[in-house]
């Protein structure tokens, strides 16, 4: 009746019932007080059934944000377990739950955090920056978040039910084969992952033609912010690629489902396959990342320096030339599969040259600020801890992409060092920019200064401790993931540094949570008084009030070239009264986005536990909601010129209704 | 006054963190850097080549960041602003041209080097090479010695100078073959051989280890290396020869279950075609006996 679901999967050690008692328990509490303060009602209304893109944006950032404290959760784990497990101490965890903690933090950090905050911002940011309603597909928008919603629950019940994968975060067979792991832990990755990366893939979809079509007028594609261009390039890697992930992830399930031999170690079938798969996938998802977290960077450093961006139209080559090359570079994760001189040496010189363009950006950005008016509020201060870390993170990567050296740090703590240099560096400090620059945009008032410094100096400094011990260790000849290492070795000391080090960014991630909090608490005095454009900002976004209202822009701004608020601020030709207003049409709510995604999360954990039936409902409700979703045409509903006026009236004197 | 002192030390935190982590590494015995054998020694110096090559760039992005964010801080009045300033041919060519000119530096050492440090590649050397052929177990490793028919587990016992051509293989999830101090890494997979070729010029005692995750034991998954003089590797081999153990199919059969016994094991004798069938319990339409092709027995199969 429930396959192989029983009462012994329940966790059984100390650690596990406690990150399962915490999962459970977190969600009762959310659900008490949402029942006890009345709000179902109105989070179901206001928020789940919302298509507004910065609605989805801010629900993408939560569960990033839930995500980031599991995931470091997970770190502390692995920090602590390796600090302790020297000679004949085993430490706190035992081998697999050690194994199983750092697939997750690898999966859920890439998958969850970083491309939760990316949607989230692309979601809050890009159509507002191009002078637009909303994006191309507002069902799409909501049925990607809920899909990526359905993942996050996934992956999350192997908390409670079962157990997660042990194999790495990419899961390498025939390690995840079911000869080696016949548990549900694999099965829980392949499907938390194949949910939210359609998501992903629908999400690509949409911002592709949201920028190619839903510009305001005027706005040509050379006059885009760079944040914009880098978004266009992610997304055409994330249409590319997630495909791939898709049917490598397909196959996978089905040599474990079905018994099939695509990627086990007999009868024909060949793990190496998997991995140039999954890396042809793997390599262009970190450039999914780290592109927006350019363009961001790329869209504050003009504002806090008053200058406007040097080099626009090097920047754009830069970023096409980024998401060109990331394509012919994944073989450089695997040099060591034996692959021949001329192959390896190939692309050991492409991933070099990828060096080239971000190099270009690097200076571009430095050049910005020379000869301009620098304020040191705290995204630029995420910028300097980008700057420092990032470079050495690139450094380290143009040393591993030369075959001859990458034989000796492959696998080691030298790269777990190298690539958290550019995550954490490139992505992370990124959005955590982002994040605080465009705050006041959608709140009304700016999170507090004083408390952001210290947040992003605690990162900063964290990083360097914790990382810093791990280039060491890997010199040493430390391999990565191992849960128990010999005392004579010496390297117990350098854990114990790069654990503290972990300590220092939890502290950072503490602070940030403490400055939310005290942001809130404080919002009057840290009210935005120019409702809107509080950093006395370049592109359109920073032309419609704060928060914005749901329709955006009441009259769609026509553009003329480059930083357009700004010309038109610099001409002071920013005329909000004189305008006349027409109807606008807008996306009634739905639920259908999050009813598809409730089956198809049925189908993902039917198939993990092998219950049959509950992936058939799964898969019949997807169909039946998607019948009834398709055949319905009264998807909008219209608000009247006259009410727009009324609205705008009270908006633009910082009144409510 | 007291504010630009706050700055100072926030800015100096991390630079004397990083100064105290970069004097600790020199303390260190860092294998990657401090080798014993030719192979590891090259690939050494192209670390360092590769390492001082970049600096070329990274000390002047480094240089540059202080330099620009002290001098056009909004506080300094004194600095120039030229805020519509936003292109110049001559300095993007030079960021655009110096890279692109260090990158085809490095692009030529690295097609030379990935083709002289290609691991496939048979050693230049006068004296004849060493075979011994390696399988990566749940979680030791095995070493076979065709020439002299004799296996070990967990310890790989070398001559000193002479070229050791590895052939590697695996009974087990993948593995990585890794001695830091003598080479790099190369993969062991299941059905198939791949390549090494170290040679030692120190006599000592080298760890080596499983750099890729295969299983709950893989952290135990560690051998050494013990570099002895070509005299001493003969006379350790016909000592060796008078005990009686001997490597059989069932014995490997067994040692070839999941344990996490970090032993060392010597056999004076093993069965010749062992490495063969080892391979071809892997190889395509091959149906390997320890479990059958359905799935269902798969699944309770090995664990």
């Amino acid at each position: 009746m429930f396959g192989r679901l029983g009462f012994d999967d329940l966790p059984t050690e100390l650690i596990t019932i406690g990150g399962a008692l915490s999962m459970v328990g977190g969600l009762i509490a959310v659900t008490a007080g949402l029942i006890y303060f009345k709000k179902l009602g109105w989070l179901w209304r206001n928020w789940l059934t919302s298509l507004d893109h910065k609605k989805i944006g801010v629900m993408y950032i939560a569960i990033a944000v839930i995500m980031l404290l599991r995931g470091a959760g997970d770190a502390v784990m692995m920090r602590a377990q390796q600090a302790l497990a020297s000679g004949d101490s085993t430490g706190i965890l035992s081998s697999d739950t050690f194994q199983q903690v750092f697939s997750a933090h690898g999966t859920i950090m890439i998958f969850f955090v970083a491309m939760g905050l990316m949607f989230g911002l692309i979601n809050l940011v890009l159509p507002l920056q191009l002078g637009a309603r909303d994006v191309a597909f507002p069902f799409l928008n909501s049925l990607s978040f809920w899909l990526f919603a359905s993942g996050f629950v996934l992956i999350n019940a192997s908390l409670v039910i079962g157990e997660f994968s042990a194999a790495g975060w990419l899961a390498y067979p025939p390690l995840s084969g079911l000869e080696y792991s016949p548990g549900v832990g694999v099965d829980y990755w392949i499907w938390a992952l194949q949910i939210s990366g359609l998501g992903s893939l629908l999400s690509g979809i949409n911002f592709l033609v949201t920028i190619l079509k839903m510009r305001a007028p005027g706005m040509k594609l050379m006059d885009m912010p760079i944040f914009a261009w880098t978004v266009l390039g992610s997304m055409m890697l994330v249409i590319a690629v997630f495909p791939i992930l898709t049917v490598t992830l397909s196959l996978l399930a089905l040599d474990r489902l079905m018994g099939m031999n695509f990627f086990t170690s007999t009868l024909g079938g060949n793990p190496m396959m998997y991995i140039n798969l999954i890396w042809a996938w793997g390599h262009p998802e970190v450039y999914i990342l780290v592109l927006p977290a350019f363009g961001i960077f790329s869209e504050i450093v003009p504002v806090f320096s008053k200058k406007k961006l040097f080099g626009y139209t090097s920047m754009v080559w830069a970023i096409m030339s980024i998401t060109v090359l990331s394509f012919i570079v994944w073989l450089h994760h695997f040099f060591t599969m034996g692959g021949g001189a001329k192959v390896n040496a190939f692309f050991g010189i492409m991933t070099m040259v990828i060096s080239i363009p971000t190099g270009v950006k690097v200076f571009n950005w430095l050049f910005t600020m020379f000869r301009g008016k620098i304020t040191y509020s705290s995204p630029m201060i995420w910028f300097l801890g980008f700057i420092a870390t990032f470079t050495i993170g690139g450094m380290t990567g143009v040393l591993m992409a030369v075959p001859a050296i990458d034989f000796q740090v492959h696998n080691s703590l030298f790269l777990v060092a190298h690539f958290h240099n550019m995550i954490i560096g490139g992505v992370v400090f990124g959005y955590m920019a982002g994040l605080t620059y465009w705050f006041p945009k959608f709140t009304g008032f700016k999170l507090h200064e004083g408390l952001g410094k210290l947040a992003a100096w605690l990162w900063i400094n964290g990083f360097i401790v914790a990382f810093g011990p791990l280039y060491i260790l890997g010199l040493m000849g430390a391999t990565r993931r191992i849960d128990h290492y010999d005392a004579s070795l010496g390297w117990q000391w350098l854990f114990i540094i790069a654990g503290i080090g972990v300590l220092i960014i939890g502290a950072g991630i503490a602070t940030q949570i403490l400055q939310l909090g005290y942001s809130i608490w404080k919002r009057k005095e840290l009210r935005d008084s120019t409702n809107g454009d509080p950093w006395d900002g370049r592109t359109l976004e920073w032309s419609t009030t704060a928060p914005p209202p749901h329709y955006n822009f009441a009259v769609i701004p026509e553009v003329k070239g480059q930083d357009s608020l700004w010309t038109s601020k610099q001409a002071k030709t920013t005329t909000k009264q004189s305008t006349t207003y027409n109807d606008i049409e807008m996306p009634k709510n739905t639920d259908a986005g999050i009813k598809l995604s409730a089956f198809a999360f049925l189908i993902g954990f039917g198939l993990v536990w092998h219950i049959w039936w509950l992936a058939l409902i799964g898969l019949f409700g997807v169909i039946i909601q998607t019948i009834l979703h398709l055949t319905k045409d009264d998807h909008e509903y219209t608000i009247s010129a006259k009410d727009i006026k009324l609205h705008e009236q009270h908006r633009l004197k910082g009144t409510s209704l | 006054m007291k504010k630009i002192f706050l700055y100072i030390v926030a800015v100096m935190i991390p630079i004397l963190i990083t100064a105290s982590l970069i004097f600790a590494a020199t303390t260190q015995d860092l294998a990657i850097l401090n080798t014993g054998g030719e192979i590891a020694r090259r690939q050494h110096e192209i670390l360092s080549f590769a390492f001082w090559l970049s600096m070329v760039v990274i000390i002047p992005v480094f240089g540059l960041t202080i330099f620009i964010s002290i001098r056009y801080r909004s506080k300094n009045k004194k600095a120039k602003y030229t805020p519509n300033w936003h292109h110049s041919k001559s300095l993007e060519t030079i960021w655009w041209g110096v890279p692109i000119v260090l990158i085809l530096i490095l692009s030529a050492v690295t097609w030379r080097t990935s083709h002289t440090l290609d691991p496939y590649k048979p050693l230049d050397n006068d004296l004849p090479p060493l075979e011994v052929q390696v399988v990566a177990l749940q979680w030791r490793w095995l070493f076979l010695y065709p020439e002299q028919n004799v296996a070990q587990i967990n310890n790989l016992t070398i001559p000193k100078d002479r070229p050791i051509n590895l052939t590697i293989t695996s009974d087990a999830p993948m593995n990585s073959f890794w001695i830091p101090k003598l080479a790099g890494q190369v993969y062991a997979m299941n059905g198939m051989n791949t390549k090494l070729h170290i040679i030692a010029d120190q006599a000592g005692s080298y760890d080596g280890m499983s750099a890729n995750i295969s299983g709950e034991g893989f952290a135990q998954m560690r051998f050494t290396t013990e570099v002895i003089t070509d005299e001493e590797f003969d006379n350790w081999i016909r000592l060796n020869k008078y005990r009686d153990e001997e490597l059989t199919q069932e014995l490997y059969d067994f040692i070839a279950q999941p344990s996490e016994d970090d032993e060392v094991h010597f056999f004076a004798h093993y069965d010749k075609n062992l490495y063969q069938t080892i391979l071809n319990k892997y190889m395509s339409h091959a149906i390997p006996t320890d479990y059958s092709n359905t799935p269902e027995t798969t699944n309770g199969g090995h664990h």
